[in-house]
């Protein structure tokens, strides 16, 4: 019986929204902001318990100096650091919180992110090998797209050419069934939570 | 005597020249009130054409707060001396009087939306179920003219939505497709799916690790809990949290979602649970970093290259971080299984990690790990509609070609 | 190990050396790259040349820093032909991290060309929920955007009068740099019928071909070789993509050097093994 309160809340809830899509009426459209109103104000009352599972986590592993452990000290610093900072000298551009969104935290995100270049290159290194006829035929279709970047003076033309070929044609044909295979199998696994065939979400006692 | 004739003279003289402006006077005021009962015409100048046929009814498969308007085009629409520039769709609550503007659309259109807000609060509120009178206006560069008024329409909503019937069709075909391969596992029917490297390699990975005795990885990816490829993902956890308690190798999952994180506790618990060893279970092992992409990343990345975690599994929604990710467990020494639903992060994937999951593979990943009828019921039913797409795309195919648009139109969406 | 078994796996961390220099010489180094003009990248240009003095055109600006490389010059240079030619701009935000982003081109462009806020452009500023935001703008820009970016009522300027919804506008382009390019296409083009065109990151831009060939899009402007090749087509005096093109040539011209020599390394240490066996 236990069980059977969460399940019917979610066979509930999944029918309505289901239903919903197709019933364009006021009280459809109202009932369906004021779920989308809960989901949100939900999340925002979770973020407080991921904030305390952080400051446990990095807690536990200072005070038993677990392995790099300093890098817990300096995240605990930057969590209260913003945490105090926005409400008690505002958010808005040139109070610190802002100085340190700015000028701390958005140049290490764009690092992070420049990291990438570099990791294509080696993952390219790495696995654009022939070693079947698969792996050569992503091979030159890699080399293709990538050339189109290099001037190759008389052969840009047909280099083009190919290259929107295989983006319009092989390319889309590819995502368009990956598509559709993922819209088939979000359908079944959204029924299979619905109908509470699938309830691993739930734990155990 | 002198003096009356000239006063005569001059009340003659002002009669005379204020008779005109008298007179036209009255012609405006006379052309004003037949203008509330037929067209009215500038008379001004050389005004265009009035537009004709004016017809006002409920726009389909909305909330009730819309009126289309279609009309016949004025015949100077796109010709002639007074040539219609635009038309200026007028609206009110009677039919005589106080029309109000509500809309402009240029010339060669016939047909404008008048839509306003459902909030009695808001200035552009529509009401539904009341009465509105239209009439168009069509406007040359230097005149106009207006139609007559149209019979009254009100506004109300639907309770289907028309346009969308044919993905309605097609969810309910395809759920009758899931509950009746489901009910056929029920019954005992041996169901054949084909075998996934990468779910296979899923108990080699976790063996390896054991061996090695460093821990497992698992990411949960940067989507929500409502994200279909995170559900997906979650449910796989619990089973691989049962295979990890079976074999008693530690499991490290950092999440992204304080949502996720509650959920994701409840099923490594569950897979604790269901392997019988409850005590092992260590709450800390799942744990929320944060929601920032690349700050996720970095402590992500720290963690594979501190631990040396021996199999890191990268299941759920996965954006940019995709290959920082990879290539991180690959210069820590992992093997990798990685599975998403974010086509353009597939390619990464398959280049940087040793078996990937594509697409809908992720979703059947639980199915395939639990080997529980039910599930791989709907796993034949996705088999079935992907079938049933197919004889769909090559009948709509040679239906297009040969210009047979009923077929065609059968799948048309209007939203 | 032989020769050609060291080129098969070379530490990576030559190849993260080579990716560091092939990033930094070009810059200091002058060269031009032709670009190839692609058909979407003109038919978005193609539009904006058609527009005409007092035409009304929404810029949305969703992109956050770190597509800033790539979507910057094309926003930039769309926004000046656009003040060139007298069309209205209306600027609006979507993404959480790019207000004071989209604040500093709308400054800059509108000085350069002497335009006047709330006459010749409006910035109507950010809000959250995409999805929402982009259906309420179908019925009233004034439901998400009572006033504008600076605190202004929209409806005491000028150049919102008469200004009511999608249906007042030419088109929408629209920079992003994650999913809310869907809901433009879903919701604005399928529900509201306005013409939509894209300017997206390099990874993206094959996933979107598919909407021009199904003319939801009337044209796709994709990473930085997109951006140059507009900035070519527009002839713009600040070429900071075609700047970046030098860099990516490079680049990928490494990336295409490893691959081979990885390769050759591959198949002459097979036909070596091959020969001992």
């Amino acid at each position: 019986m236990r069980w059977q309160y969460p399940l019917l809340i979610v066979f509930l809830g999944g029918l309505f929204m289901a239903v919903q899509y197709f019933v364009p009426l006021e009280f459809s459209e109202r009932i369906y902001e004021y779920a989308l109103d809960w989901i949100i104000i939900v999340g925002v009352f979770t973020m407080c318990l991921g904030l305390w599972s952080l400051f446990r986590v990095s807690l536990a592993k200072i005070q038993t100096k677990a392995p790099a452990w300093g890098y817990n000290y300096i995240t605990l610093a930057g969590l209260f650091a913003m945490l105090i900072l926005g409400p008690a000298f505002g958010i808005e551009e040139g109070k610190p919180f802002m100085t340190l969104f700015w000028y701390i935290y958005t140049p290490i995100q764009a690092s992070m992110f420049a990291l990438l270049a570099f990791y294509i290159a080696s993952a390219a290194y790495r696995a654009f090998r022939a070693r079947t006829m698969i792996a050569t035929i992503l091979l030159v279709t890699a080399t293709i797209i990538m050339l189109r970047l290099i001037p190759l003076g008389f052969l840009s033309g047909p280099n083009q050419w190919a290259v929107n070929w295989i983006l319009t044609v092989p390319n889309m044909a590819a995502k368009r069934a990956i598509a559709m295979g993922i819209g088939l199998g979000g359908i079944a696994t959204a029924l299979k939570v619905v109908l509470g065939i699938e309830r691993s979400y739930m734990g155990k006692d | 005597m002198k003096n009356k004739f000239v006063f005569r003279n001059k009340v003659l003289l002002i009669f005379f020249l204020t008779l005109p402006f008298l007179l036209l006077g009255l012609n405006t005021s006379s052309a004003q009130e037949a203008g509330e009962v037929k067209a009215l015409v500038d008379s001004s100048a050389q005004a265009p054409a009035s537009p004709t046929d004016v017809v006002a009814k409920d726009a389909p498969n909305d909330n009730g707060h819309a009126i289309v308007v279609m009309w016949k085009p004025s015949a100077d629409d796109g010709a002639g001396k007074n040539n219609v520039l635009s038309y200026e769709i007028l609206r009110s609550d009677n039919s005589d009087t106080g029309f109000v503007v509500r809309g402009m659309v240029p010339a060669g259109t016939n047909q404008y939306l008048d839509r306003g807000a459902r909030e009695k609060e808001d200035k552009n509120y529509f009401p539904s179920h009341k009465n509105f009178y239209y009439k168009i206006r069509a406007k040359s560069d230097v005149s106009f003219s207006e139609s007559k008024v149209s019979a009254p329409a009100y506004a109300f909503g639907q309770w289907f939505h028309t346009g969308k019937t044919s993905i309605f069709l097609a969810t309910a075909i395809f759920t009758f497709f899931v509950l009746l391969f489901i009910n056929m596992a029920k019954k005992g029917k041996e169901l054949y799916v084909r075998p996934i490297a990468g779910i296979d390699a899923v108990d080699e990975a976790i063996g390896r690790a054991t061996e090695m005795g460093r821990p497992i990885l698992y990411i949960l990816g940067l989507g929500s809990a409502g994200d279909l490829a995170t559900i997906a993902s979650l449910t796989i956890l619990s089973r691989v949290a049962k295979k990890v308690a079976e074999y008693q190798t530690s499991l490290l999952v950092p999440v992204a979602d304080p949502v996720v994180l509650t959920v994701a506790q409840e099923s490594v618990k569950a897979g604790y649970y269901d392997a019988g060893r409850p005590d092992a279970y260590k709450e800390d092992s799942v744990w929320y970093i944060t929601s920032m992409q690349f700050a996720y990343v970095s402590a992500v990345n720290g963690l594979m290259l501190r631990e040396r975690t021996a199999t890191n599994l990268y299941l759920g929604a996965f954006y940019a971080e995709s290959l920082l990710l990879a290539e991180t467990g690959n210069i820590a020494g992992s093997i990798q299984i990685s599975g998403t639903d974010q086509v353009a992060q597939i390619p990464f994937f398959i280049a940087a990690t040793d078996y990937t999951l594509i697409g809908e593979e992720l979703y059947a990943a639980s199915a395939y790990l639990g080997r529980e009828p039910l599930l791989l019921g709907a796993i034949k039913a996705q088999d079935w509609g992907k079938i049933l797409i197919m004889i769909s795309l090559l009948l709509g195919a040679l239906a297009a070609t040969l210009h047979f648009d009923f077929f065609v139109n059968l799948f048309r969406i209007k939203l | 190990m032989g020769f050609y078994e060291r080129l098969m796996t070379l530490d990576r961390r030559w190849v993260y050396l080579a990716m560091a220099l092939s990033v930094a010489i070009p810059l200091f180094i002058s060269f031009q790259v032709p670009p190839y003009i692609t058909p979407e990248v003109k038919s978005v240009y193609d539009f904006v040349e058609s527009l005409k003095q007092g035409d009304r055109l929404l810029l949305a600006i969703d992109y956050d820093p770190m597509g800033m490389a790539e979507l910057h010059p094309m926003a930039l240079t769309i926004s000046r032909q656009c003040f060139a030619k007298g069309v209205k701009l209306f600027f609006v935000t979507l993404s959480q991290n790019a207000p004071g982003m989209c604040e500093q081109l709308v400054s800059k462009v509108s000085k350069e060309f002497n335009k006047k806020n709330g006459v010749d452009f409006v910035y109507l500023g950010y809000k959250p929920y995409p999805g929402l935001v982009i259906l309420s703008m179908g019925q009233n820009f004034r439901i998400s955007f009572p006033m504008d970016y600076y605190g202004t009522y929209v409806d005491s300027m000028p150049i919102m009068q008469g200004i009511r919804n999608y249906d007042d506008m030419k088109a929408v382009i629209a920079f992003e740099s994650g999913w809310v390019a869907d809901s433009w296409i879903a919701d604005a083009n399928g529900r509201y019928k306005i013409s939509v065109g894209l300017g997206v990151t390099g990874v993206m831009a094959a996933d979107y071909f598919p909407y021009v060939q199904s003319k939801q899009i009337f044209g796709l402007i994709g990473g930085l070789k997109g951006a140059a090749e507009y900035e070519t087509l527009a002839k713009a005096k600040e070429r900071s993509a075609s700047r970046g093109m030098k860099v990516q040539t490079v680049t990928h011209a490494v990336v295409i050097l490893f691959i081979i020599v990885g390769n050759i390394g591959f198949f002459m240490s097979k036909k070596r093994k091959g020969k001992t066996e």
